[in-house]
């Protein structure tokens, strides 16, 4: 079984600018998802006016899913600056990387709870960190992408965009920074140390 | 004495670098290291080296401070969580050891021991900004330490031919903001890139010592292309390497081109740090021919 857990209010707020548009995935009947505190959040903090539009999804981790919604909102998300997505960090790389140009954070943090298996499994992956680190790179988990799980940027050990422990692993940390550079954005440049005690 | 006072002092640095053996045994190194005494400013200890269990770091620093060699105590982030590396780096400052070179470090994946778990608690960025807060008289989670606290240089590496070289820059934008005083480099043997990297990393008012590895056959020069990040041999010195096989052989092509390679680098940077990769009784040789 698996938990998402709302971020703290403070970082939400500082990674929203423009409009927004909200996503939230209600998929996994086995997640403990926080509807009411996201409504809560929403309501207190993002101004009516300022929402393009809103979204609930079924299993946001699947693809097609996911890219068939984006088609029927195309105009409410091109409008939106932000996409605000509250799912498990699986859900939020997937929309990350269908909307390379747009700035994707996440709401949520997904704390690992002993039994979860895994529902529609792909590309991406989440290791339930309990700190949810998406809003630092570009919606790539630097957890699950990079070999270190290293959160201040590469270890400089890529040869040809691979990663220096499988040749056959793109360096996640490239990754990031080329849809870094494609949003036009810099790495933040605050120091981040991993925190073991959500998990 | 610490690196960085000789920085200030404007002088041209020059380090090198010893491997601990695998085993206890250091009569070899220490020999080593005592020939280059008087030649290099301070000798780098390699902490358990491509991920391969060897000797302490720690403890051959402290050796080498017994005969008086200044050690530049390497520290990797692989195998210890925040706990050890901050007690070890405590440790260092009782042993009077005031450089450190603060790294990353390699997967365990690429060593002796790939069944091993990889650590990576912290990066290297995190453990420069733990060591700024020992020095600031705490330790990374907040608690105070006792006593006066440590003082360090604290050293970074950069890899200034990487491809593409922007990550680097940011990286290393970021070791200089969380405390980095000085870098030593992934091995140059592109003088042209070495001098554009050094045109954009100027603005980090940082002192760059350039690092050299002799080239000792042209099947590791080769090997360096396919296998390590940031590194490219030319063609042109693979040529030279092929030309005069004895030469080669004997290490006097490798000494040439680690002292031309010297040469040209020199108006660029602050120092240079050799890593000989244990052909450390060429190191003087090739001081001598670059006129260091
Ligand atoms: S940083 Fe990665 S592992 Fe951690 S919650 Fe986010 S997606 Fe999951
Ligand atoms: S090469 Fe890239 S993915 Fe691999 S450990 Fe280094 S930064 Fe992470």
């Amino acid at each position: 079984m698996l938990t998402t857990q709302i971020k703290n209010k403070e970082e939400i707020i500082s990674k929203l600018s423009g409009s927004t548009f909200i996503i939230k995935c209600i998929g996994c009947k086995e997640v403990l998802f926080p509807e009411t505190e996201i409504d809560k959040f929403i309501s207190e903090n993002i101004e009516k006016n300022k929402i393009t539009g809103r979204l609930k999804i079924d299993y946001l981790c699947n693809q097609d899913f996911s890219q068939a919604y984006i088609n029927n909102h195309k105009v409410e998300i091109e409008k939106a600056e932000t996409i605000l997505v509250f799912s498990c960090g699986v859900g939020v790389q997937v929309m990350a990387s269908l909307l390379e140009n747009k700035k994707v954070i996440t709401g949520c943090d997904t704390i690992y709870i002993n039994g979860f298996q895994g529902l529609t499994v792909q590309n991406y992956n989440c290791a339930q960190c309990g700190n949810c680190y998406l809003n630092y790179t570009a919606g790539i988990c630097p957890i699950t992408a990079c070999s270190k799980g290293l959160l201040n940027g590469s270890c400089g050990g890529a040869k040809n965009g691979k990663c220096e422990v499988n040749k056959d692993f793109d360096c996640g940390w490239e990754k990031i920074y080329n849809r870094l550079l494609k949003l036009n954005k810099k790495p933040k440049e605050e120091i981040l140390i991993r925190d073991y005690s959500n998990l | 004495m610490k690196l960085s006072e000789l920085f200030e002092q404007k002088k041209f640095v020059v380090t090198s670098e010893i491997g601990p053996p695998k085993g206890f045994h250091l009569e070899k190194i220490l020999h080593e290291a005592e020939m280059l005494k008087g030649r290099v400013s301070a000798i780098n200890v390699t902490d358990n080296q491509s991920s391969v269990m060897r000797f302490g770091s720690l403890a051959t620093c402290h050796f080498l401070k017994d005969k008086n060699i200044e050690p530049v105590y390497q520290v990797v982030c692989r195998d210890r969580n925040r706990i050890a590396l901050q007690s070890d780096i405590l440790s260092a400052a009782a042993f009077g050891i005031e450089n450190l070179l603060l790294l990353t470090g390699d997967h365990t994946k690429l060593g002796d021991h790939p069944q091993a778990k990889s650590v990576f608690d912290l990066d290297s960025v995190s453990l420069i900004h733990t060591v700024k807060k020992l020095e600031e008289g705490v330790d990374i989670a907040g608690n105070k330490l006792d006593g006066e606290p440590p003082r360090f240089c604290i050293g970074a590496v950069v890899s200034p031919c990487s491809e593409p070289l922007e990550p680097q820059l940011i990286k290393m934008e970021k070791k200089v903001k969380a405390g980095a005083q000085f870098f030593q480099t992934q091995a140059v043997y592109e003088v042209d890139k070495f001098v554009k990297f050094i045109e954009k990393a100027k603005q980090f008012g940082v002192p760059i010592m350039a690092g050299i590895v002799i080239l000792k056959t042209v099947g590791m020069a080769k090997y360096m292309n396919e296998n390590v990040a940031g590194i490219h041999v030319p063609d042109s010195l693979i040529e030279e390497l092929k030309k005069d096989k004895e030469k080669t052989k004997s290490g006097q092509t490798g000494i040439e081109i680690a002292a031309r390679l010297i040469k040209e680098l020199k108006p660029h940077c602050e120092g240079i740090h050799l890593m000989p990769l244990g052909w450390d009784d060429k190191v003087s040789k090739i001081l001598d021919m670059a006129g260091l």
